[in-house]
């Protein structure tokens, strides 16, 4: 009988959303965290800082969020799995390495517990103003993957997401909760270790003469080979060759690495997106939400059908790279679509992108409370005539 | 006929060959001591990781052949500290320039230096930023002429030895490009010292700072060098100036106390003891 996990805490529990994070990136193998305190993603600091130890693993609390973003970056490079943890003051300073881990194919998750923007705008309101700032955050071409958790067992089990898809596809990942998912409490069921996916990344096959870093397989992705592994290689955050070196001045060196960094999302992007689908079947009015909203949302939507009016909800669990597909589908059969957003209109650009020639209704909403059930079943009463 | 390998054929990554450095930049003598330190402590290239910043010298990192990474502008220390948290194992060099370590940088090394974390940084200060054509950073003298300080420079510098032994680092030295086999001997010594290990390596940069400041050739910044320095060894870092006629050298720090990477280590195993009595 293997002695009881100290990495995964099987059972039922009553958790906040923030320690449910930290419980999911351990179980999903994260072993190092690198960050700075910053309300309302704290408690997963403190929650890595507390646990980590347990697992042999190393939390460090940084000098910024420069600084922590560019840990994580290099203690994946040494082979750990590794995380970062904040809100939106610290994701503006992570974008800067955000870019580096996306060009130089670093596998990393960062947790962006939303709060009010812009500037320190109001530190313990949620809010979901950073969903564009994670998608176009860094300079230049890139394609982020971001998924938001809607409760405490999503945050749980998205992050474990999170880290599975950072390996497979050698990239950067976002898990975008707000404030409220962040700090809330529910029940969650952690399972057994065996039962939890666990994806490791693609290692060379090849001897190290015969290796380069950055040449990718048949699905874009490179094998990685890591510090300390004896295949000495040399990674730059300049547009480089297969090898690693820098190819500054050549377009066509540009062309290939971009677009192929960039294809490796977009052309698995049917593998990656996740929604869900409620009532949507014979909908007139589809409800699209993520997060904290898709709760007030399902909850006006049931109402909405029990005054007879036919409404479903599509809610987003991936973000980024944007279910267009999802959109377009629903769009086709419903009269009008209705989107809710905790900022003051993001994602319901994408919406509109995707559902061409349907109505869209935009609900903003800024401040303390996400959505009321009420004002819901208003717009899909305003998006049915 | 059979071809003899140059002693530091294995040591340099032949296909980034030729560098980019101008004519007597003092870049390659920094390279050249640090791979002969290498060689000389017949240290496995396998668990050496060399990063470094943005910059001339950041370039470095690609032309010698152990793990090697190019970072963000200011961020190869922190960068540094999680792979040598991650693993322990491997020997940490930065290797950047005064102004990725000290102006965008600034705030990493100090807190690297106080954590005192196993990372060895060698410093090239030039005086300027080379890379972008000659601007001032903060280590350009009062009055030397750059780019933009056309009127003269009016900022103070630092002092990056004084600054580097203030905010906690184990060992520091400071030696010039003239000085090859001292600094040698020093990045030898610096490799082995457990903690943060800190040398300031002034150098060369005719083609951009020397060509504004009366000194066009590397010879004639060398010979400011031979002019001006004075080694002092142990003497308080505080007082280690940088004039036109005067450079205070040598190895100013060199103590013993327990690094960040230890500590971290006793206090994971106490720990993992408490866990397996059950807490």
């Amino acid at each position: 009988m293997a002695e009881k996990s100290r990495a995964v805490l099987t059972g039922k529990h009553f958790m906040e959303g923030d320690i449910a994070c930290a419980e999911g990136a351990i179980a999903a193998g994260c072993r190092f965290f690198a960050g700075y305190p910053i309300t309302p993603a704290t408690e997963i600091a403190e929650r890595m800082a507390q646990r980590l130890p347990e697992v042999e693993g190393v939390y460090i609390q940084m000098e910024d969020e420069l600084a922590s973003m560019a840990a994580v970056i290099g203690a994946s490079y040494a082979g750990v799995k590794s995380m970062t943890a904040t809100s939106g003051p610290g994701f503006s300073l992570m974008v800067e390495n955000i870019g580096l881990a996306f060009m130089t194919e670093t596998p990393c998750v960062i947790v962006n517990i939303m709060r009010g923007g812009p500037s320190t705008g109001q530190p313990t309101k949620p809010s979901q103003q950073d969903v564009m700032q994670a998608k176009w955050g860094s300079h230049g071409d890139y394609e982020i993957v971001a998924l938001a958790p809607s409760s405490v067992q999503e945050i749980f089990d998205l992050t474990i997401e999170a880290f599975n898809l950072s390996e497979t596809y050698r990239t950067p990942v976002v898990v975008l909760a707000d404030e409220i998912v962040g700090h809330m409490r529910e029940r969650i069921t952690i399972p057994k270790a065996d039962e939890i996916r666990v994806v490791n990344r693609k290692k060379p096959q090849v001897p190290p003469g015969e290796y380069a870093q950055f040449r990718p397989d048949e699905d874009l992705v490179p094998p990685m080979a890591c510090f300390g592994e004896g295949y000495r290689f040399y990674a730059t955050g300049l547009t480089h060759d297969e090898s690693g070196h820098p190819t500054t001045s050549s377009a066509e060196a540009q062309q290939k690495l971009v677009q192929r960094l960039c294809d490796k999302i977009r052309k698995n992007a049917d593998r990656i997106v996740k929604t869900e689908r409620t009532m949507l079947e014979d909908a007139e009015v589809a409800v699209v939400a993520y997060g904290i909203t898709s709760r007030s949302a399902l909850s006006a939507v049931r109402k909405a059908r029990e005054t007879g009016i036919k409404a479903g909800l599509l809610r987003l669990v991936t973000l980024w790279p944007f279910p267009d597909k999802q959109i377009s589908q629903v769009a086709k059969k419903v009269n009008a679509i209705v989107v809710l957003e905790m900022n003051y209109g993001q994602i319901v650009r994408e919406v509109e992108r995707a559902a061409k020639e349907t109505p869209v209704i935009f609900l903003p909403k800024l401040g303390e409370e996400p959505h009321k059930p009420a004002e819901i079943l208003q717009a899909i009463g305003r998006a049915r005539q | 006929m059979s071809e003899e390998l140059h002693p530091f054929e294995t040591f340099l990554r032949r296909e980034m060959i030729p560098h980019i450095w101008c004519d007597g930049c003092g870049n390659g003598i920094i390279l050249n001591c640090y791979v002969r330190a290498l060689k000389d402590l017949d240290i496995d290239l396998n668990k050496v990781v060399t990063v470094a910043g943005i910059g001339c010298i950041g370039r470095i990192s690609g032309f010698t052949n152990t793990d090697s990474f190019h970072t963000t502008h200011g961020r190869a220390v922190a960068f540094a500290t999680g792979v040598k948290l991650a693993n322990p194992e491997l020997k940490l060099v930065v290797i950047s320039g005064d102004g990725d370590l000290f102006a965008i940088g600034g705030n990493h090394f100090i807190h690297a230096a106080r954590r005192n974390v196993d990372i060895h940084v060698i410093c090239a200060n030039n005086f300027n930023y080379g890379m972008t054509g000659g601007q001032y950073g903060p280590t350009t003298p009062l009055d030397a002429w750059t780019t933009t300080t056309p009127y003269g420079n009016v900022e103070h510098p630092f002092n990056l030895v004084h600054l580097a032994a203030a905010s906690g680092a184990a060992y520091v030295a400071r030696w010039t490009t003239l000085h090859a086999r001292r600094l040698t001997e020093s990045i030898k010594k610096a490799l082995q010292k457990e903690g943060f290990s800190f040398i300031e390596v002034i150098t060369p940069c005719p083609e951009i700072y020397g060509r504004y400041n009366k000194m066009r050739t590397g010879i004639d910044m060398m010979n400011w060098f031979r002019k001006a320095s004075e080694i002092r060894n142990q003497s308080d870092p505080a007082k280690a100036e940088i004039t036109p006629e005067r450079i205070v050298i040598g190895e100013f720090l060199d103590i013993e106390k327990p690094s960040f990477g230890r500590l971290l280590r006793d206090m994971t195993t106490r720990v993992q003891e408490k866990m397996r009595k059950g807490r």
